[in-house]
């Protein structure tokens, strides 16, 4: 009976949709994004689930990813190569370095094959597009929680111990850091994965350029250690910035300036804005040219 | 009822297709075309006319559907007929938003659910009770929805002993039990339907029909795609026929079903070609032939007489597991028999699959419908138009031969997947 009854009530309403063939590129649906929240929160579950059935170690597998690279990276880097860590136990620089590396590249490259992996449920059913990149970086957001407290620990027990650390009340800036990594993420991800559906050679190209640019970003060597006149060109990459904060606020050492962070943001608001803007725009065709 | 209010108003919608090559997928190349057009130069990568003039660019288009309108009240159910390619899905993709139309535009009142295919979304490592969640909710149901109709749903589909068991380890019946059941208990005002009512046994359609008819009885607005003239009338009193794209007939449906069978000749056609589907389907049926075992064309056989169908398969991306399943249906749409290949992994190309049938039909007629599946996913299917007429003469006059099949049950092997150079 209250299902006639809400029945009626929401056929008084105007129309709930109209389908036309142009749209308002800006154009959002927030509302109905929020209604189709179950679905987000659902594919979270099913990403988690389906990765690690049938697998010995399951979700041990996030630690042991970070671990056994900054390890490698100690040895490598600071034992044979002999980089600056800005005098922070190498180990927690380069897991500081690897835990968010691995936050921002892991939402980049599950972004970017949003249309790839889904192209049968997108011609079959209607839902916004946009709930799938929404829910793998909420996939890649726990993840780094593990990885994250793992380092977390290390660092509480490394301070103990007495090693030169210096956290600051900075720490608080970690949630930004979060959401610029996140937008950044869905921002380049939208728009490479609506620009995999023209050309299909980029989808091999991506896990190159985010190898590429790791080695761009201050994962395994501090900006300082990049001549002063050359400091500029490495910030306007706006991963520089966000790797260097998250150091500097939890290990003290670190060069960062408001300026850079603020560039960032701004980069990342515009890759974001194109990002969507281009995405939306692949997915009301999507389906007559894969 | 007198406040009845329009659901969905569809105006003067159009869908054009390109044909052939969508993009030379050439950045560079895309690149060069654009730099030229800004320039205001000609594009050097256009298509050339033998002469060497630019081509008209619209030769390689092609309208799915051409300034189609119709309007229809709440509480209505409405079919869409018409032959395979004449626009219905189509149509149906476009009221769903899953593709854009051309020109035009439709107006909806509520929320909408469209079950263009029954199980999207399942994961097969996943159990029955995640996945009647997730494809609950990739078809617009929130979790508080499932929640109150799960145990309906997993009843209807008479799976609770295996409800909490990976649906990998279903047997095919099983997960498109759940999944259709999941689509028929939709919490929307207006339900598109295609037809996926053509999957499971005769016992499970009678009941999906008996569902379709409640949900009328409820009061929501259907639309509703079907080769199947009696389901139609059975179930829609309004019905839109489309011929090549064009609405050319909207009202009654018992008119609308007498306008569209007019000029349906008596003969009955031995060969088919369906429609090619969209690049994104992987393999689809390219050309269907019913012939007689020495191999001669036919369509109409005598009592007890063995006939045969080959499919020729057009693979288009590489399958696993793969199976042709045929479905040949009574009058009534109910599966008289099934026949399924033998599984197999095909690499693109083309296939070809024999099915004989020695199985003593009663007189009639039989229509088909072709499944392709992929494990437990289906991964295309047809509703034939090619009929076969069982005619009442028996094949032999031989009576105690005739007779001695009575009771006795005739299976048909399951054939191979072959590949064939075969056109």
């Amino acid at each position: 009976m209250s299902d006639t009854l809400r029945l009626s009530s929401e056929t008084d309403l105007p129309w709930s949709k109209i389908i036309r063939s142009e749209h308002n590129l800006l154009y959002l649906d927030f509302y109905e994004l929020w209604r189709y929240r179950d679905l987000i929160f659902l594919m979270v579950k099913r990403d988690f689930h389906a990765t690690y059935a049938q697998t010995i170690l399951g979700p041990l597998w996030f630690i042991i990813q970070p671990l056994l690279t900054s390890s490698l990276f100690t040895i490598l880097f600071t034992q044979v190569a002999k980089i600056s860590t800005d005098g922070i136990p190498p180990f927690l620089f380069y897991m500081s370095g690897v835990v968010a590396w691995g936050y921002f590249s892991d939402c980049l490259t599950k972004t970017a094959a949003t249309f790839r992996a889904n192209a049968h449920v997108f011609g079959k059913v209607y839902f916004p597009r946009l709930v799938v990149p929404i829910a793998s970086v909420i996939t890649c957001l726990i993840n780094f929680a593990v990885q994250f407290s793992i380092f977390f620990l290390i660092y509480l027990v490394l301070l103990f111990k007495g090693a030169s650390l210096h956290p600051s009340f900075r720490v608080i800036v970690l949630p930004v850091l979060i959401i610029q990594m996140a937008l950044l993420g869905i921002g380049l991800g939208c728009l490479l994965s609506s620009m995999t559906v023209r050309y299909r050679d980029l989808a091999m190209a991506i896990g190159f350029l985010t190898q590429m640019w790791m080695y761009a970003s201050c994962v395994f060597y501090p900006l300082s250690s990049i001549p002063k006149d050359w400091q500029w060109v490495l910030v306007l990459n706006p991963m520089v910035p966000v790797i260097e904060s998250f150091r500097f606020a939890f290990l003290g050492a670190g060069t960062v300036e408001i300026w850079q962070l603020a560039i960032g943001a701004i980069v990342s608001a515009i890759l974001l804005l194109l990002g969507v803007m281009v995405f939306n725009h692949t997915a009301r065709t999507f389906n007559d040219t894969v | 009822m007198s406040l009845s209010k329009t659901a969905i108003e569809a105006n003067r919608i159009s869908k054009r297709y390109r044909l052939g090559v969508i993009n030379r997928g050439m950045l560079y190349q895309d690149l060069q075309s654009y730099w030229a057009r800004l320039r205001g130069k000609p594009d050097p990568h256009a298509p050339l006319n033998p002469d060497g003039t630019e081509s008209d660019h619209k030769i390689g288009e092609f309208w799915a559907l051409r300034d189609v309108s119709f309007s229809l009240e709440q509480g209505e159910a409405m079919a869409i007929i018409g032959k395979n390619g004449s626009g219905k899905s189509t149509l149906l993709k476009i009221l769903s938003q899953i593709t854009a139309p051309t020109t035009g535009e439709a107006r909806i009142r509520g929320r909408v659910a469209s079950m263009l295919e029954v199980g999207t979304g399942f994961h097969s490592e996943l159990t029955g009770r995640a996945n009647v969640y997730i494809n609950g909710a990739i078809l617009g149901m929130t979790k508080r929805e499932i929640d109150v109709r799960f145990d309906d749903i997993v009843g209807f589909a008479g799976v609770e002993r295996f409800i909490d068991t990976p649906v990998k380890r279903y047997s095919s019946g099983m997960s498109v039990r759940l999944a259709f059941s999941v689509a028929a208990h939709l919490a929307a005002e207006i339900l598109i339907v295609d037809e996926v009512l053509a999957v499971g046994d005769s016992d499970f359609q009678r009941k999906c029909l008996g569902k379709m008819a409640q949900i009328v009885r409820e009061g929501r607005t259907i639309l509703f795609v079907s080769h199947n003239m009696q389901i139609v009338r059975s179930l829609c009193s309004r019905a839109l026929l489309l011929e090549s794209g064009v609405a050319t007939r909207s009202g009654q449906s018992d008119e609308v079903i007498r306008y569209y069978l007019r000029g349906k000749d008596e003969n009955y056609h031995a060969r088919e070609e369906p429609p090619v589907p969209g690049p994104s389907t992987p393999l689809f049926p390219s050309l269907l032939t019913l012939r007689d075992t020495c191999g001669n064309t036919r369509a109409e056989f005598h009592l007890g007489e063995d006939w045969c169908l080959d499919v020729l398969l057009d693979v288009r991306k590489a399958v696993s597991d793969f199976r042709l399943q045929v479905n040949v249906n009574e009058a009534d749409n109910f599966c008289a028999l099934a026949h399924s290949s033998k599984n197999s992994t095909l690499k693109p190309g083309r296939y070809k699959v024999s099915f004989t049938f020695v199985e003593k039909l009663r007189a009639g007629e039989y229509r088909f419908t072709l499944l392709s599946f992929s494990g437990s996913r289906v991964l295309h299917s047809l509703v034939s138009e090619l009929v076969v007429k069982i005619d009442h003469v028996p094949c032999t006059n031989d009576p105690i031969r005739w007779f001695s099949y009575g009771g006795v049950v005739v299976s048909s092997d399951e054939p191979d997947v072959v590949p064939t150079t075969e056109y």
